[in-house]
């Protein structure tokens, strides 16, 4: 029987200082990037056109730029996407031009006569695979969906836990989910990744799966209160941690191989997608152990609860309950008991 | 054993239901012929699991009234006037299928699976509408000429398709005609036995029937590609009398458990056209009860309108929007200036409010412009499908691998009852008739990848409890128990995000929560149950298992 990390004893909190050194490393200057230069948002967001051409033989960016600036098209952006032979030409609408309607209409034209005239007539000499026009009105439309669905979906997901858990888990599963979102955007931001509706799906995603991995710890948390009273919350959250890491370890490891498959083999459409979702298995596990498990004991610690799992918790061990909580649901506590002193 | 039968039959029946829902069927598309480019009905094999655009091809339109020649007021009405009118030229499009609709309040979505001329698609949507009223056949003209035609035909080597039983020509179908409609039909039958194939059926009038009023005629909706190819040959063409032009109509008429489609013969001279037509409105008549359609000419327009139904008091006049005729021709009571009402008697009101649709799209085309264009060629599709398919395998083999591995015997539980999940995940998309579309697929493979985490949480609970000294059957009993609480928990977070997903987002990303959503549910019920069910019957053969290949 093969077993990870089985009966693990790590202290995960004591390092949670390290975790938070490492966490800002990662924010901060993404964070400063992404102010200065932005996101690279794709055209369903900024409005403008996307035209992705196959050609029979690689011909190279330099060629395509050359037909487009002989025909007047400045401005586009020109990329090897995929295969050696496929091009992504994307022309975005400036602030500027913002005003004039149905201009991205005429750019796939232009684009593809300016094509046509350089490199020859159509199905022979290259054939448009894709073509994209958004105008400015639905890509702002868009910014504000995307906008509104990560917005609702914390307030969702808050709801959620405060009626499941103790609004002290909600509000740390959450902060802890906040900080996924700050480290995907500078993920994004480090890899110039495209943002696309897509992609804000997969931020969505990661969103549910952190969440996901915070609540398994923080079930396991809930469980074990019952049943040690003795322990701190320190060691709890320690003992919780490892009690499912064997978990976390083959949870992530299963969804790491399909995230994986699809960055390798899905192509290029799916890839910022894929490589999202793959970064999210990282950053989701990170957070759930590191920023909700600490954030809890802070919170417990601020405002402790009322109520007997919340009132004891940072006491000291051995305390005695002035009320005495009602018995532990399940499991023996002399064996339990027994596994706890280690 | 009784509860595992009761779940074995559960599971039976889930499994059957399932692959029933994704056993290949027949569909029927209109498609359009390569060589007469004509639209045709084929049928074709497939698993009915609707391909979105970005995995077949095809061209996505989202238009907006034009609002840059000055603002448009009422933006809904003018969008259901465009909306009237591209569905009438939906047939126009090369494409099955064609999604046309209204999002919103002011927009309408237009999808094209398959289409590939994009140019060829806008002209058809953006052409303005063209409305006019044309006096039918009301001396039966073409009638007469059927005959003629029908040698013609026979002239040269066409048959009457299917079987003879409509072998006289146009025949009474129901309702009352005129006697002198039987004496033509008899002098046609007379004539086409003056020809050599005496008991050949006529090519042509074997597939019309004589509709309610003149010049109107029924075609069995399977028999209306056969007659739209005879009516375009040039010799056919050629016999057409002069003055008089054929349009089909929009309506299926149903009668005697078969469908019909109209054809219309009406005079080639429009009397009046939607440019003169000012307003339409639809309501009910309070005193009768009847739906109505009230419509207002310009002064000019009144003044040959009034001239024009003078001179046909009693014909039928044909409401023809882009060379559709539209509903039943009504009946010119009398003469009618400025101000007309169309009578629609026991119609439905919704009946109504669509004709003055059809006369207010004649007479206020309202321009429409392209705020989004997304083309993608069949190939990318193709490719795209193909791609997906072998990164699903790939990472499918290694969740496998990674589960048998750890959990052994457990594991192949699970592996077995992931590829039961995957049938069921497929099996929702296809009945609840979802999309299945690029980013689908990913979360198809993904989660595959999140739905063994259920078991995974249930094994390393039994592993804990066997630890604990617990023996196999409680082990796994408490295992169950308690890990319960946590799947539920986690699924229910994670379809939560992917509901508000699906509620925000827009085709592909909505086909990826739509399987991220069907996915949980599904992985809900193999991993819970139909491994539980499993265990249930391992432990049932070997009661005195002390071991558990966990």
């Amino acid at each position: 029987m093969i077993r990870l990390f089985a009966n693990a004893h790590y202290d995960f909190i004591k390092w949670r200082r390290w975790a938070y050194g490492l966490t800002a490393a990662i924010i901060i200057p993404g964070f400063a990037l992404f102010l200065v230069r932005g996101l690279n948002y794709s055209i369903e967001f900024t409005g403008g056109t996307l035209i992705q051409v196959q050609t029979p033989e690689p011909v190279g960016t330099d060629r395509i730029r050359g037909a487009l600036d002989a025909a007047g098209i400045r401005d586009a952006e020109i990329q090897q996407f995929g295969a050696p032979n496929e091009y992504v030409i994307r022309a975005r609408i400036g602030r500027a031009d913002a005003a004039v309607a149905g201009s991205t209409e005429t750019t796939a034209a232009a684009v593809d006569s300016a094509l046509a005239r350089s490199l020859g007539p159509a199905p022979e000499h290259y054939k448009i695979l894709r073509t994209e026009a958004v105008g400015p009105k639905v890509g702002r439309e868009l910014q504000g969906k995307a906008f509104l669905a990560i917005f609702f979906s914390f307030i969702v997901t808050l709801v959620y836990l405060a009626v499941r858990f103790e609004w002290r888990f909600g509000l740390a599963a959450v902060l802890a989910t906040f900080h996924d979102i700050l480290t995907t955007i500078a993920f994004i931001r480090y890899l110039d990744l495209e943002v696309s509706l897509v992609v804000v799906g997969a931020v969505l995603t990661m969103v549910g799966y952190s969440l996901n991995d915070t609540i398994i710890i923080f079930d396991r948390v809930r469980e074990n209160l019952r049943k040690f009273r003795r322990q701190n919350l320190y060691e709890i959250l320690n003992l919780s941690i490892n009690e499912t890491l064997p978990r976390s370890v083959l949870t992530h490891g299963t969804t790491m191989a399909t995230t994986v498959a699809l960055v390798v083999l899905a192509g290029e459409v799916l890839r910022p997608f894929a490589l999202v979702m793959t970064f999210a298995i990282f950053t989701g596990t990170f957070s759930s152990i590191y920023i909700a498990a600490p954030l809890l004991m802070y919170i417990e610690k601020r405002w402790p609860g009322e109520d007997a799992r919340g009132a004891r918790a940072l006491r000291a061990a051995g305390s005695v309950p002035l009320n005495p909580p009602p018995a532990p649901g399940g499991g023996g506590s002399s064996e339990v008991r027994s596994k706890a002193a280690v | 054993m009784r509860t595992i039968r009761s779940r074995l039959i559960a599971i039976g029946g889930l499994l059957a239901l399932a692959v029933w829902q994704l056993i290949p069927t027949d569909v029927t598309q209109r498609v359009r012929d390569a060589t007469t480019g004509r639209m045709k009905d084929t049928t074709i094999r497939r698993v009915p699991i609707n391909l979105g655009l970005d995995l077949q091809g095809g061209i996505h339109l989202a238009l907006e009234v034009d609002q840059s020649k000055g603002p448009v007021p009422d933006c809904a009405t003018a969008i259901q006037l465009a909306e009237k009118v591209v569905r009438t030229r939906i047939d126009e499009f090369g494409t099955s299928e064609p999604v046309v609709q209204i999002q919103g309040r002011c927009r309408l979505i237009v999808e094209l699976a398959g289409e590939k001329d994009p140019a060829r698609a806008k002209g058809i949507i953006q052409r303005t509408a063209f409305l006019e009223f044309r006096i039918t056949d009301m001396k039966n003209l073409f009638r007469d000429a059927l005959p003629e035609i029908d040698k013609a035909l026979r002239r040269a080597g066409v048959r009457a398709p299917g079987q003879g039983a409509a072998a006289a020509s146009v025949t009474q179908l129901f309702g009352a005609d005129t006697g002198k409609a039987k004496g033509k039909t008899a002098k046609g039958k007379a004539a086409a036995k003056d020809t050599t194939e005496l008991n050949a059926p006529d090519p042509l009038s074997s597939l019309l029937f004589q509709g309610q009023l003149p010049g109107e005629y029924l075609v069995p909706e399977e028999q209306v590609p056969v007659a739209e190819s005879l009516l375009a040959r040039p010799d056919v063409q050629r016999l057409i009398p002069r003055g008089i032009e054929l349009r089909w109509g929009t309506e299926v008429l149903s009668r005697a458990g078969r469908s019909y489609r109209t054809l219309y013969a009406v005079e080639d001279r429009p009397i009046i056209t939607g440019e003169y037509l000012q307003d339409a409105k639809a309501l009910r008549d309070p005193l009768t009860n009847q739906s109505v359609v009230n419509f207002v000419l310009s002064r000019g327009g009144g003044r040959i309108f009034e001239r024009e139904t003078g001179r046909h008091v009693t014909d039928y006049m044909a409401i023809i929007l882009d060379g559709r005729v539209q509903g039943q021709p009504p009946v010119i009571k009398s003469q009618i200036g400025q101000r007309g009402q169309i009578e629609l008697g026991a119609k439905p009101l919704q009946d109504a409010q669509d004709l003055a649709l059809v006369l207010k799209a004649g007479a206020l085309p309202a321009p429409l412009t392209i705020i989004e264009e997304r083309t993608i060629g069949p190939s990318l599709g193709r490719d795209s499908i193909r791609d997906g398919i072998r990164a699903g395998i790939v990472g499918v083999a290694l969740v496998v691998l990674i589960m048998v591995t750890y959990y052994r015997l457990s594991g192949v539980l699970a592996v077995a009852a992931l590829a039961l999940y995957v049938v069921f995940t497929l099996a929702g998309l296809a009945g609840f008739g979802f999309t299945l579309t690029l980013p689908g697929l990913a979360g198809l493979v993904l989660s595959v990848g999140i739905a063994v985490d259920a078991n995974v949480l249930i094994f390393e609970r039994i592993r804990e409890e066997l630890q604990h000294g617990k023996l196999v059957r409680t082990a796994v009993d408490e295992g169950f128990l308690h890990a319960m609480s946590a799947i539920i928990d986690s699924n229910v977070s994670t379809a939560l995000t992917a509901f508000i997903l699906y509620l925000v987002g827009t085709g592909p990303v909505q086909g990826f929560a739509i399987t991220l959503i069907i996915g949980i549910a599904a992985s809900m019920i193999t991993a819970i149950f139909v491994v539980r069910t499993f265990y249930m019957i391992w432990l049932d053969r070997r009661p005195d298992m002390a071991t558990l290949s966990v």
